[in-house]
This record gives structure tokens, sequence and C-alpha cells, in this order.
């Protein structure tokens, strides 16, 4: 444990989350994504949808970069003008959430199996064929790459991620 | 009472007291142009190019401190625009630029000339807006006016749908605007300010770097005032010059890769700088790791927080208009009874001045070719050093730079971040429409000249007499320069064969044309030039066309490997 949290503080290239509240305005989404491209940015996920107040959507990105640039990141996304507020989740402690759903084979004796694997991760199936299981599953995303891994690749027909949404823990709160 | 959205877009310009729209008529802007047509308040300038528009708004803007407002057709009218649009958000230039759009059911139908042009222009605006609605026409028109002249100055592009122009509203003009998303800072935080100043007392060798930031803020006087009171040395770039007088003692010349020795020198060499709204650009500091390999402590005021710690590490930063920020350092000086290590500043201002005897702008005008540099000197003597004066982009830029003494902020109009050809002469049109009893020069070579040439006859209708000073190497100068220095000689395609006759061209188009052959000609055709108050005078200098802008430092290198002349090569 140790040794790996000396290598995520050394690495120069380290994961941040970084939420935004923007005005729910065609055209908000593209200057964001636009920015991450035009300065060579990394966009590992981003996900975005309206809040409980229509006129604003909240926005979760995943990214990653040194300091400096995670840095000039925020400023940036902070320079939009349609942006109202960013925060880096990742400064503190925070809570992080994807949704997958997984399409598998469900045949012969890799029926049950599957079933199995599913209760382990906690996922529920949502959707049943005679031949194949659509697999809901919710965690954080090495709980779902550690999903991935534990079954049996050759059955995955398709596998899709919403991209993780995030929040502060406790009374830390992003609130225009 | 209810308006056509075209009538409550001129209305929003009258109410901006908006007294020149530079632009261009087309299909999607008839509604606005006839409602134009109908009143007298806002005067239309029409260019020959929508780029000419757009650079003529912006030379109107640098040498003002107003918004620039240009109105172009959708299409083709938006997509010529967008070298101008860059070249005012690469320089921080406000701007306002009405663009029409086809009809809002045929967005995107594939119209005729249609483009989407809020999504072209978005990576070189500061904001844009496309209205979907008459009634947002004058809410997003006074928001446009806002952002562009608020907080880090920008363009700002409105595309207006054509049927939206025709549609009806009640008209009312918002008296303020309120924007949770954008609220500028404006005052610098007093901690920090203190921090500087603590910073700036205790210094050995300072140094004051100052940009176009002090400009655009219309600070220069606060800057000279705290310069002065300092005794420091200050330097300024290119976008910068004008916003500390050039002829003061204390000022070492523009810094950079055609900066000053001293400048450089004391840039490289300083235990304590102030950035005062600049941005540490490639051209200014060339290699960041050189820069960073001699120890200094760097203060930096800027309004817009992602230009510092950017390119180079800040220890101080001041988030701020330039402005508000040296004014309260002032008062912070005038309250503390801390005063400067008189003895160490004077052994720096030694090691300055033994900089500056290496005098790196000398040159020798001959007796046969003309020097380029030499024009220039002419040029600032001529016009006692108190004219407008536009550049286009490439060697003349950097002798115009170089050999006229701006005094003034406000004075020296060019493409400094975007380094856009064709800039001149439209910049200048802008300018002396802005400034019409005063003396407008062009520096510009016969390669940029020709890539907005076309204006000469906006300059004939709008009677502006401009005074275009053309450096004619027969040569993309700057571009020959770099191909003898590193790419042996191999001139390719840096040769323009066939130049036209310029004076007669100028001719051609009504005004007055003058070659220039020697030397000994020089000062008597600038004279006469400048003795023709209503007349454009195209002035051909036929000049030396080996020289090359020295001093210079080879880009990605450090600011002290400077190339001082051409035995330095």
């Amino acid at each position: 444990m140790v040794v790996g949290m000396m290598k995520i503080q050394n690495d120069t290239h380290m994961r941040h989350v970084i939420s935004l509240v923007l005005e729910n305005e065609a055209g908000a989404l593209s200057r964001v994504s636009g920015l991450f491209s035009a300065r060579g940015y990394n966009i590992e996920s981003l996900t975005v949808a309206p809040t409980e107040d229509a006129s604003l959507s909240r926005m979760t990105i995943v990214t990653s970069g040194s300091d400096d640039i995670v840095e000039q990141i925020t400023k940036h996304l902070n320079k939009l003008v349609e942006v109202v507020k960013v925060v880096d989740l990742s400064e503190s402690a925070h809570v992080e959430r994807e949704l997958m759903l997984v399409k598998v084979r469900a045949t012969g004796k890799e029926r049950e199996e599957m079933k199995r694997m599913a209760d382990i991760f906690r996922g529920r199936i949502i959707d049943v064929t005679d031949t194949t299981y659509v697999i809901e599953l919710t965690g954080t995303q090495a709980k779902l790459d550690s999903f991935v891994g534990a079954i049996d690749a050759g059955l995955i027909l398709e596998t899709v991620r919403s991209g993780i949404c995030g929040v502060g823990r406790g009374d830390r709160v992003l609130k225009v | 009472m209810l308006l056509t959205g075209a009538e409550i877009v001129i209305r929003c310009l009258q109410e901006e007291k908006v007294d020149y729209l530079f632009g261009y008529p087309g299909g999607s802007v008839l509604y606005i142009y006839d409602e134009l047509f109908k009143q007298d308040k806002v005067r239309h300038v029409l260019v020959r190019h929508e780029q000419a528009a757009i650079h003529a708004a912006d030379g109107y803007a640098r040498s003002t401190d107003k918004v620039g407002v240009a109105l172009v057709t959708s299409g083709p009218g938006a997509t010529n625009a967008v070298t101008g649009i860059a070249t005012a958000y690469c320089d921080s230039i406000p701007l306002v630029v009405i663009s029409g759009q086809v009809p809002s059911a045929a967005i995107g139908q594939d119209a005729f000339q249609e483009v989407d042009t809020v999504g072209i222009t978005r990576p070189c605006v500061k904001h844009n807006f496309l209205i979907r609605d008459v009634r947002d026409i004058a809410s997003t028109i006074k928001k446009a006016f806002y952002l562009a002249r608020t907080g880090r100055p920008g363009p700002v592009l409105v595309d207006i749908p054509k049927d939206i122009t025709a549609q009806k509203c009640a008209f009312e003009y918002p008296q303020t605007v309120s924007m949770r998303s954008y609220n500028p800072v404006v005052k610098g935080h007093q901690g920090q300010i203190k921090k500087a100043l603590q910073l700036l007392l205790e210094a050995k060798r300072p140094m004051i770097y100052a940009g176009g930031g002090v400009v655009l803020g219309d600070a220069s006087e606060k800057l000279t005032a705290l310069v002065r009171k300092l005794g420091f040395p200050c330097t300024n770039t290119l976008m910068g010059l004008g916003g500390y007088p050039a002829t003061d003692r204390q000022f070492v010349g523009m810094l950079g890769m055609h900066g000053n020795y001293e400048a450089n020198m004391g840039m490289h060499y300083c235990d304590v700088l102030l950035a005062v709204g600049a941005r540490f650009d490639d051209r200014v500091i060339g290699s960041p790791a050189h820069f960073a390999s001699e120890p200094r402590r760097i203060i930096h005021i800027d309004i817009d927080p992602s230009s510092i710690s950017k390119r180079v590490k800040v220890d101080v930063p001041i988030v701020g208009d330039v402005g508000e920020v040296l004014g309260e350092m002032l008062a912070m000086l005038d309250g503390t009874p801390e005063r400067l290590d008189q003895d160490s500043l004077a052994v720096w201002w030694k090691q300055i001045d033994e900089w500056r005897r290496r005098d790196c702008l000398k040159f020798n005008q001959g007796e046969e070719l003309i020097k380029p540099q030499y024009v220039v000197q002419k040029l600032w003597e001529v016009t006692g050093g108190d004219a407008f004066v536009t550049s286009d982009v490439g060697q003349h830029q950097m002798w115009a730079a170089q050999y006229y003494k701006f005094d003034k902020p406000r004075r020296w109009i060019n493409s400094g971040g975007l380094g856009t050809m064709g800039f001149g002469l439209p910049a200048a049109m802008g300018v002396q429409l802005a400034h019409p009893g005063s003396q407008v020069a062009c520096v510009t070579g016969e390669a940029s000249i020709q890539m907005n040439i076309q204006e000469l006859a906006t300059c004939k209708q709008f009677r502006l007499p401009i005074k275009v000073v053309m450096l004619n190497n027969r040569y993309l100068g700057m571009v020959r320069q770099w191909q003898e220095i590193f790419h042996g000689n191999r001139y390719s395609e840096s040769y323009m064969d066939s130049l036209p006759d310029f004076s007669r061209l100028a001719e051609a188009y009504g005004h007055v044309g003058i070659r220039v052959d020697k030397p000994g000609d020089v000062e008597g055709a600038l004279r006469e030039a400048f003795s023709r108050k209503s007349d454009l005078v195209f002035l051909d200098f036929q000049v030396d066309q080996t020289e090359n802008v020295y001093p210079m430092v080879q880009g990605g290198k450090g600011l002290t490997d400077m190339i001082l002349s051409a035995e330095d090569l």
C-alpha cells in the first residue's frame, strides 16, 4: 500500500477529477472539449447532464497531467465565459461512481457462472434472453475494470461505460 | 412600439455610441444594411475585403480605448473575417463582430453561404453567440460589448440568422449586465501587493518588464510613475511599446527575439523581475529552461490568471487590473518608510550602461543603398515622434519597433501575437478615422502590403490621408533572413518576381505615389508626404536587399545568445 501511494505521488501524470458547473447552453460542451483539444490536454472521460436547476449543467472530467498542467486546465476552464465554478475533486476526499452496461453471452454452464459473477460484484441483470444477459454495474473505475477482467473476455459482446461522476465528501459542496 | 431585429441591432450600436462600423454587405445582413441606410449616427465604412473590416475595427480599438465594431455577412463573409478575429484575439483587442447567418430554418441544411460561424470562430474569440430569438438581440449585444471590454479584452462575435433580423419585438436596451459565470477580478490582493513591494525594495538588480496589458489597461502613466519613483530599468515587449516613454533614460528598449542587448541581458541577469501585463511568450524569453537557469524572483501582475505561471514559474502572482494594482503599489510605496539599496542599484545601472555601450542598433547608412533602419529613423524625426504607426509583419515590423521611439501608448499598432501580414493598411484606416487630424503611417513591406492592397480603394472613398512607408527589398525579408542563417542561403520561394510599380499602382487608385532610390532623397520624400495633409501618399523605398534584423535570438535559444551583427554569424 505504502509503496503504491508513493508511486502515485511521484507520478508526474497524476489522474485528476475535475468537476464543473456551467450554463446549460448550446455550445458550452464544445467550448470545454475544444479547450482540451486545442491545448493538448487529456480527457479520459467526460460526463455532463443538467442539474436540479435546469439552467445549469454539471460536468465531471477525468484528466491527467502534471500539477502545472492541471493548474492551467482549471484556470482555462474558469476563463470560459459559460463556466460558473470549477473544482479539482481529487484535491481532497471525494466519491466517484461510474455506470457500466455489459452484454455477455450466457449459454450452457456459462449462464450460471455469469449470474454468480454479477452477484459477487453487486451487479444486476437488467435484460435476459436465451443466449445473453445485460449486466448493470456501478462503482469506481477500478471496480468496473476488475469485473471486466474477472469474466471470460470471449463472452463479452459489448460494454458501454458512462464515464465517472464525482462529488466531494462531507460538507464540501459545489453549488452556485 | 415593435422594432425589427435589424432595427434593434442598429439601435444597440447607437446605444453603445458606436461611431464607425466597418463592414461589407451580403444576403444575410440585408435587413441590417437597410436599417443602417435609414440613419446617420453609426457611420459605415465599406471595406474591400472582410478581413480588412476586422483589422480596421481592430486598429480603431487599439488606438482608442473603445470597442471596435464590424459587420459581415454569412459564409465567406464570416470566414474572411476569421483571420482578423484571430489577430485581435491573440493581442486581446476588444471587438464586437456581428455576422449574418442563413435563416434559422436553413441552419444545418447546407444552405447557400452557410457555415457554422460560431463553431469556426469558437477557438479564436473571447466568446460568441448564436441568436435564436429576436427578443435576445438587445441583451446579447449588451453582453457582447461588456465581455469585449472587461477583464482580459477580446473579440466577441454575435451571429444573427436573417429571419430574426426581420422579426419584431419591443426594444429595451439593458442598462447593466450581470452574469453569474463571468466576474473578472479588478482589484489585486493586498497581501500579494505588499509582498511584491517588499521584494522590489530588497532588489539589488531589479528589472521591470511591461507588456501590452499596460497599454490595454491604460496604465502607462502609473507604470511610468512607479518606474521613475523606484529608479529601476524598464523594458517593453513588442506589444507594450509606448507603455513607457522610449526616449526616457530608464528605458532599455524592447526585449525578446529582436530585443536590445541591454534589455535581454538585464532581463536574464536581474534578481527581481516585475512583469506587468506581459506573458513571457516564446518571442520574448526564448527558451524557458534557459531563462530559468539564472535564479531570480518574479512578480507577475496580470488580469488573466491563466497567463500566470504558464511558461515561467512565478513567485508572487497578482491577479487584477494592472492600473489598479500599480496604483495600489504606488500608494503603498509612498506609505512605507523602507527605501531601496541605492548602492546596489548604482552598480546595476553601471552594468546596464556597459551593455548599452554595445550600441546594438547601430547601422551604417552609406551613399548608395538605402538602409531600412534609416527610413524608420527619419520617419521618427519627420513626424516628431508623434505619429500613429501601424505595421505589417516581418523585418519592417521589427525595424519600426526598434527605431521609432514611441513615447505614448496606443501609438504603435501591430499584430504581435498572430503575426498577420496584411494587417497594417486596414488597421491604419481605423486609426485615421479615430484620429482624423493625426499623422498616421503604415510601415510595411512589398509582400505584406499586397495581402490587403485593395484597401487603397477604401482609403480613397473615405479620404484617409495615410502615409504608406514601404520598405521594398524585393524579398520576403524575414523568411530570407532565416533562410540565410538557418538554411544555408537557400532562398526557397522568398524572392518575389513581377512586383508591380507601386507608385503607379497607388496613382491608379487615385493616390500619390513616390518611389525613392537614394539615401539622400529619403528625408525629402517623407517631408513631402507628410506635408500633403489630405492625400494618401504611397512611398516606395527601394532598400538594401541584404539587410538583416539584429540583434537576433534564434528560436528556442536563450535570451543571452544574441547575434548582434553579420560578423556573429
